[in-house]
């Protein structure tokens, strides 16, 4: 299938490629997604004491929609405090990267990474809310 | 070199440009209705007609008279199946076939199924080849058609059609084999092999799209209710009015498959093992399908924790599929490698490279060397990968996903 040119670019230039120490405490990790369904990411950041993402990191086993939607979401996070990055909608990332329809699953995904790695990291440092479960799917 | 490098010659072949060359004239200069009886038109197309049903049948040993054309050999297999199935309803209603086949086959099981017939459908052995002991439990004394493919569209194997067709001979039951991904590749003799029906397509082997043939066996003969109603061309089994230029152009293919088949084999056999051997030796990679009953024209392999669409990306200076051309637009892996016992993720992570006709060593070293790069790259970025390298059996992880 042709692929926007947003997505190209995310997939030969992926941004924040890699890994933090997940014991570290102030590292969340969010792996989501199945190899079977073919596509698994796995989203880091790194929290600092005011709260703030300072950095995040990625892997993604997946298409070049799921690679791309992964590398935005690191770019996105960035300076956001954890709040406003659990805001951000999987309809943004689809629309930033003017994903197909067959493609929207890859965004959905991207969210779900974000809310994993919070959630990863609340759990770690006790500030955990009750509630929040990293399988509610929108998809 | 030409980008990109065409290395998907299982979905279609370019028409030789001897082909093209003889089709031409039919479009502009002989363009009679081969049916007009009553002038020179009419005769020139016809004795063109006659003489590419001659070539194709010489390619597979069977008489011209035998030979039936069509639109392609989707056509030939909903002809052959419906029309046998339906021709010889009083005898039986089941029939038997493989979870390997084309979907040509496998849907027009289906849509028979809808009409009450039954449908036994095997699974391979993992190297993609027929069950014989699961195949002789499957006759039922109702059984009337086996459907088997000869070569395999995504994993190139050669299925045994000569054992087939004898376990169905001793039974009585009609066995039809869809040839589209053989003719030009293996040998194929009808004077010997006990074969009633056998599908053709032109595009596969150097000719145009949208002309195919069947072949329906005389004796002992095989009978068919027609699908296509009309001027009772093609002895009343497909009417419509014949598309010479079309016709032409596969006679003229199917007769240089003949001449050329034997050298062309060797040549690609020697490129098919040079890019075996350029990429063995990648960690992590998996053959689909035996290598030894196999067509050298087909490579489908399964680089393992990386997602195949992925890497058909990174390779976009190579023309290959991920799977069947037919079925990548789905987001389902291949249903093939699925039939063959492949993990999910394995039949995500494949591509078929399929050799032809204009590949050369310079293009085999180029996909070689793109797709060491493309695999490298993406294992980098690859979560799998790095839970592989780190020693976590990736099957007993509880992934979030199933949960969904």
């Amino acid at each position: 299938m042709a692929y926007n040119d947003k997505v190209i670019d995310h997939y030969e230039n992926p941004r924040n490629v890699g890994s933090f120490d997940k014991e570290d405490d102030g590292v969340g990790t969010g792996v989501v997604g199945a190899p079977a369904c073919g596509d698994v990411m796995k989203l880091q950041i790194k929290i600092n004491d005011e709260g703030v993402i300072e950095d995040a990191k990625f892997k993604t086993y997946g298409c070049g929609s799921a690679i791309a939607s992964s590398s935005l979401v690191t770019e996105w996070v960035k300076g956001k405090t954890v709040e406003q990055a659990l805001a951000i909608k999987n309809t943004e990332i689809a629309e930033a990267l003017a994903l197909p329809p067959v493609k929207i699953h890859c965004s959905v995904l991207a969210e779900d990474a974000i809310k994993a790695a919070v959630s990863d990291y609340k759990a770690k440092s006790g500030t955990a809310e009750d509630g929040y479960k990293v399988c509610q799917s929108a998809a | 070199m030409k980008l990109p490098v065409y290395l998907d010659y299982s979905a279609t072949t370019p028409v030789d440009p001897r082909v093209a060359e003889k089709m031409i004239p039919f479009l502009t200069e002989n363009f009679g209705n081969p049916a007009s009886r009553s002038h020179s038109f009419g005769w020139t197309a016809e004795k063109a007609v006659e003489e590419a049903r001659e070539e194709v049948a010489r390619l597979v040993n069977a008489d011209p008279r035998e030979i039936i054309w069509t639109s392609g050999a989707t056509e030939s297999n909903n002809l052959a199946i419906k029309g046998a199935a339906h021709f010889y309803e009083t005898k039986g209603r089941h029939l038997i076939t493989l979870k390997t086949e084309h979907k040509a086959v496998l849907d027009t099981m289906r849509e028979l199924e809808a009409q009450g017939f039954e449908v036994t459908y095997l699974d391979p052995k993992p190297d993609g080849l027929l069950d014989f002991q699961a195949f002789r439990e499957a006759f039922r004394a109702d059984t009337s058609l086996v459907s088997i493919m000869h070569v395999n569209n995504e994993i190139g194997v050669i299925q045994d059609i000569a054992a087939i067709g004898a376990l169905c001979r001793e039974r009585g039951v009609i066995f039809h084999v869809d040839a589209a991904q053989s003719t030009g590749k293996v040998a194929i003799d009808l004077a010997k092999l006990p074969v009633d029906l056998m599908s053709f397509s032109a595009h596969k082997t150097y000719g145009p799209k949208g002309i195919g043939a069947l072949y329906v066996r005389r004796k002992p003969r095989i009978r068919l209710k027609a699908m296509m109603h009309g001027g009772g061309h093609e002895r009343g089994l497909r009417s419509g009015t014949l598309a010479t230029h079309q016709i032409v152009g596969m006679g003229e293919a199917f007769r240089i498959a003949r001449e050329e088949m034997a050298a062309e084999s060797s040549r690609i056999r020697a490129l098919r093992d040079r890019l075996l051997a350029g990429i063995a030796d990648i960690e992590e990679v998996y053959i689909n399908g035996d290598l030894e009953q196999r067509v050298p024209h087909n490579l489908n392999a399964s680089f393992n924790y990386v997602e195949g669409e992925s890497l058909m990306m990174a390779i976009k200076d190579l023309a290959v599929s991920s799977g069947s051309a037919c079925t990548s637009s789905s987001l389902e892996p291949s249903y093939v490698l699925r039939a063959l016992g492949r993990s999910d993720e394995l039949a995500h992570s494949s591509i078929r490279f399929s050799i032809g006709r204009y590949t050369t060593e310079a293009d085999v070293d180029f996909a070689i060397s793109l797709i060491h790069k493309a695999v490298e790259r993406l294992r980098d970025i690859s979560p799998l990968w790095e839970m592989y390298k780190d020693g976590i059996d990736i099957s007993s992880v509880q992934w979030a996903a199933a949960a969904h």
